[in-house]
């Protein structure tokens, strides 16, 4: 596996960080098309790596919240709860589907969000 | 109304594996106008789910061999950081203005995915067929 540079790495993180906070999408919409387009990295290495950016900067942005008291534990637990399955039969059916094929699904993904992006 | 919220749950939960996202395109909307939560709170209950979400993705990503831990952590130490200014010029950018530009953005994004995975899709078609070329 080709390892990037700290550099590189710093550029990406702040780069995803920046549009997410300005425009509130997720990290995972601005980081997997940059692994992909920019770092060269295929579908599944840039999901992977983008799950566990996201893991660092959800924790940071959830610990702020919870000092503001915006969290609410009982509804985090009914989506969370059920979302740990969904990311089990996800990541199981990722390394099943073709990575050229995930690919152009993640494409229709994006311009779902950039619709979102646009009525927000 | 919980039934809906366990079913998007799930849903999320499939999209965050299988795209490498938090799912929280889903999860806010599913916290907001199934279970009522204001927006503040929707978008902050999200955060705290997505996260062992997203540890159980990139450890079963982990099992499959595709994650690299350096650069996903470091990464995500630079992405928190910045995510702080992100949210702060939110106040200070006309957003509203650039937000169009930022959509448009993704939709170019989106095409140059889509391209690059088309053409390795016929790569791979031609590669099927014995003796072609």
């Amino acid at each position: 596996m080709p390892s990037l540079r700290i550099s590189q790495l710093a550029l990406l993180g702040l780069a995803t960080g920046i549009f997410s906070g300005l425009f509130g999408v997720g990290g995972g919409i601005v980081l997997v098309p940059l692994l992909v387009l920019w770092a060269g990295f295929d579908e599944r290495r840039a999901a992977a790596t983008s799950l566990l950016a996201i893991v660092i900067a959800a924790s940071a942005g959830a610990a702020t919240q919870l000092i503001y008291g915006n969290v609410h534990f009982v509804a985090a637990l009914t989506v969370g709860l059920p979302a740990i399955g969904g990311v089990l039969i996800g990541t199981w059916l990722q390394q099943r589907v073709p990575v050229a094929l995930v690919q152009l699904m993640f494409s229709v993904l994006l311009v779902g969000v950039a619709v979102l992006v646009v009525l927000k | 109304m919980i039934a809906l919220a366990i079913v998007i749950g799930v849903v999320a939960g499939v999209l965050s594996g299988m795209f490498g996202i938090g799912g929280g395109i889903l999860l806010v909307p599913a916290l907001a106008l199934v279970l009522g939560l204001d927006h503040v709170e929707a978008e902050a209950t999200s955060l705290l789910a997505i996260i062992p979400v997203a540890a159980v993705g990139a450890w079963r990503q982990k099992g499959y061999g595709n994650l690299d831990v350096r650069s996903g952590l470091t990464i995500g130490v630079f992405a928190a950081v910045a995510a702080v200014v992100g949210v702060a010029l939110v106040n200070v950018l006309p957003v509203h203005l650039v937000r169009y530009g930022f959509a448009a953005l993704m939709v170019y994004v989106a095409w140059r995915m889509a391209t690059s995975a088309i053409k390795q899709l016929r790569a791979d078609d031609e590669s099927a067929v014995p003796g072609g070329s």
